[in-house]
């Protein structure tokens, strides 16, 4: 009972001091997490952006520069000077020394025929009339077709540039390794999920990707809308999370697509979490086991005052009792000796009756028989006297058991019959009939009763009246004591049940008999009041449970 | 010599029947009272050489009564009867006038000695006052 009682309150004291360190603890460490989390997530983004934006400007720069080179070749030479084989292979050098993308070089006459050619294949004298770049360089000056296969069947694709001269029109074609891209492109890919190519308008592949598959083949992109800037897209790709940053070239329709796996990216967060995780649970264990320890070690400093408390207690109760005994002990002498000193007069009595010798007379026989009789009440009047004493300075074992509260006040009174007698003090009874019985520490409560009848004896003084009434509420019953004394003055009514506090002069009271009541009406769940009445002298008013529900709780702070 | 006329003062009405019929046995006059207001009462009316006073008694004390006794009957003396636990209260009487007392529960023959010494000390000042 006892144990388990502190062990609550061990537990409910550590949950306390847990939650409020442990809540803001995780709190603090959540927020800020999320906003580092937040925030990486943000620099990632631009981070992205940036890139895209990069690789998309060098891409523009590396096509206008070769369209720039055609067109300067183009304006810097008639068709009759480049038509001719042996200018058109230098040229060719020069801009192969410049740039080794480009695979071959061709000029073309305004019905398309391949007038000259400087490359790896065959291919002068095939008319272009009909295919679509020729129609579009003609139409437009500028071509820049999307990666083909065409018949080199490698990855490939032209930039044609028109020029007119002196009322003619020819077409200088170039063919470019589109391996350049996958070079300008590939460099940005991050991780092990990272991707990056470009796609043509159609969505397919211009240059290779990792995930996506082989040149011209579809990317796998979610449906997306394509602005002037770059677009982040999120998605998620069987369970992987996705982020990709598209944006368009100037120079073609082309887009630039830069995939990311955020999850990777954001692996050094990750690896902060954990981090982040171990020190909160760190911070947590080491919070639990030093509040656990603290507050084992209060509650057991707590249990050992309350030991101790308990210890004085009992102490001062029997020393109040002791004080009681000795008030009682002058009346005492009296109800024993009035006895004894009548017992002695019968004893006395039959000896002159043996000294005269006429025990033959029925009236001697009689006197005989009257004595003896007064003996033995006598004698029963003295011992009753003696165990009541002895009832009432028996242990202090706390009890619990039915009382019938009338009963033990009329006892308890009947302790000092005597000095209310010689005193000349009235007691009026105004004791409920249907009182129940309490369930409560009989001889506590009595040490109560008695403490507050020997103060109201006290306050009355020589013939003065005390007034005793019970009644009944309905959880509870009321005791009330009053005299016919002085009352208590104002300004001291709040002190009464303070130690050591006392009216009397020193030597006559120790000033504990009501801290006493106060203290044993705390244990057993009671309550006191004081007031002055109108009509003159105090009264006390005590309310007694009618179960003690502090029973488990004075069990456990009773020392051992 | 004419027999010592006493009166015995006590609540126990007990004691008072055993003291008179012990006291009548060894040739006293015994009248008995049951309280002080009962005595003085008795005082009034019926001449009393020695009177037995319980000290501690409901109503009228022993004190109070003794108080009374001395100031209107100065024609007899005055024994205190007092529990063990208050010979202080047996002084005390001394002190207001009671000749002696003696503490309860006593010997008869005890308080015999203390009547007649009580009865000679009457004698003797009612032959002074003469």
């Amino acid at each position: 009972m006892k144990s388990s009682l502190y062990a609550q309150l061990k537990w409910k004291l550590t949950a306390i001091a847990l939650s409020f360190s442990l809540i803001p603890l995780f709190l603090l460490g959540f927020v800020l997490h999320s906003q580092f989390c937040d925030s990486y997530t943000e620099k990632l983004r631009s981070n992205l952006r940036l890139t895209v934006l990069n690789k998309v400007d060098a891409i523009d720069m590396f096509l206008s520069e070769r369209v720039v080179q055609l067109q300067n070749i183009a304006n810097t030479n008639s068709f009759a000077e480049i038509a001719e084989q042996g200018n058109l292979n230098q040229l060719f050098d020069a801009i192969y020394s410049t740039s080794n993308s480009f695979i071959d070089l061709g000029v073309f006459d305004q019905q398309g025929n391949h007038v000259a050619y400087c490359g790896p294949y065959d291919l002068k004298n095939i008319n272009y009339r009909d295919q679509r770049w020729f129609n579009q360089a003609m139409l437009k000056g500028i071509y820049i077709s999307d990666v083909f296969m065409g018949y080199r069947n490698f990855p490939h694709f032209i930039i044609a540039v028109k020029r007119r001269e002196q009322g003619r029109t020819w077409v200088l074609r170039a063919t470019i390794d589109s391996e350049v891209f996958d070079f300008l492109v590939g460099s940005v890919r991050t991780g092990q999920f990272g991707d990056s190519y470009l796609i043509n308008s159609g969505l397919l592949l211009q240059t290779s990707s990792r995930r996506s598959g082989e040149i011209l083949s579809a990317a796998a992109l979610p449906q997306f809308s394509i602005g002037s800037d770059v677009d982040i897209l999120r998605w998620n790709d069987n369970g992987t999370g996705m982020v990709a940053g598209i944006m368009r070239l100037k120079m073609v329709d082309w887009s630039l697509v830069v995939l990311e796996n955020p999850s990777e990216e954001l692996s050094p967060v990750l690896r902060d979490q954990s981090l982040v995780f171990i020190l909160l649970f760190v911070c947590a264990l080491m919070i639990s086991v030093g509040s656990y320890f603290t507050i084992a070690s209060i509650v057991r400093k707590l249990m050992l005052t309350d030991k101790e408390k308990a210890r004085i207690d009992a102490t001062i109760m029997q020393s109040s009792k002791m004080a009681s005994l000795g008030k009682m002990a002058a009346g005492v002498a009296h109800e024993v000796n009035n006895p004894l000193s009548i017992i002695r007069e019968s004893a006395g009595w039959v000896r002159d009756m043996i000294a005269e010798g006429d025990f033959d007379e029925v009236e001697a026989r009689e006197n005989l028989e009257e004595a003896l009789g007064d003996i033995e009440r006598h004698v029963e009047r003295a011992r009753s006297v003696t165990h009541k004493m002895l009832g009432f300075a028996r242990s202090m074992e706390p009890t619990q058991e039915d009382v019938d509260f009338n009963q033990l006040v009329r006892e308890t009174v009947s302790f000092l019959d005597n000095e209310i007698l010689y005193r000349n003090i009235r007691v009026d009874y105004d004791l409920s009939l249907e009182l129940p019985f309490l369930n409560t520490d009989f001889n506590q409560v009595q040490q109560v009763v008695l403490n507050l009848v020997e103060n109201a004896i006290d306050a009355a003084g020589e013939k003065g009246t005390i007034h005793l009434s019970t009644q009944s509420g309905t959880d509870f019953v009321e005791f009330r004591i009053s005299d016919s004394g002085p009352g208590i003055p104002q300004e001291l009514l709040s002190r009464v049940f303070d130690p050591f506090f006392t009216t009397k002069s020193a030597g006559e009271g120790t000033g504990l008999g009501l801290s006493i009541i106060y203290s044993i009406l705390k244990k057993v769940g009671g309550d006191i009041k004081v007031q002055n009445l109108t009509e003159g002298g105090a009264q006390f008013s005590v309310r007694l449970p009618l179960v003690n529900r502090n029973m488990y709780h004075q069990e456990e702070i009773c020392p051992e | 010599m004419s027999r010592i006329k006493l009166l015995v003062v006590d609540d126990e009405v007990d004691f008072l029947k055993l003291v008179k019929r012990r006291l009548e046995k060894r040739n006293f006059d015994v009248a008995v009272a049951s309280g002080g207001p009962e005595a003085l009462r008795y005082l009034g009316k019926n001449p009393v050489d020695v009177v037995i006073l319980d000290v501690r008694m409901p109503g009228m004390g022993g004190m109070d009564t003794l108080k009374h006794i001395c100031r209107k009957h100065s024609s007899v003396e005055v024994i205190m009867l007092t529990g063990h636990s208050s010979v202080a209260s047996g002084l005390e009487g001394i002190s207001h006038g009671a000749y002696d007392y003696i503490l309860k529960p006593f010997e008869i023959d005890d308080l015999i000695i203390r009547i007649r010494n009580a009865y000679e000390h009457l004698l003797l000042r009612e032959k002074g006052g003469q």
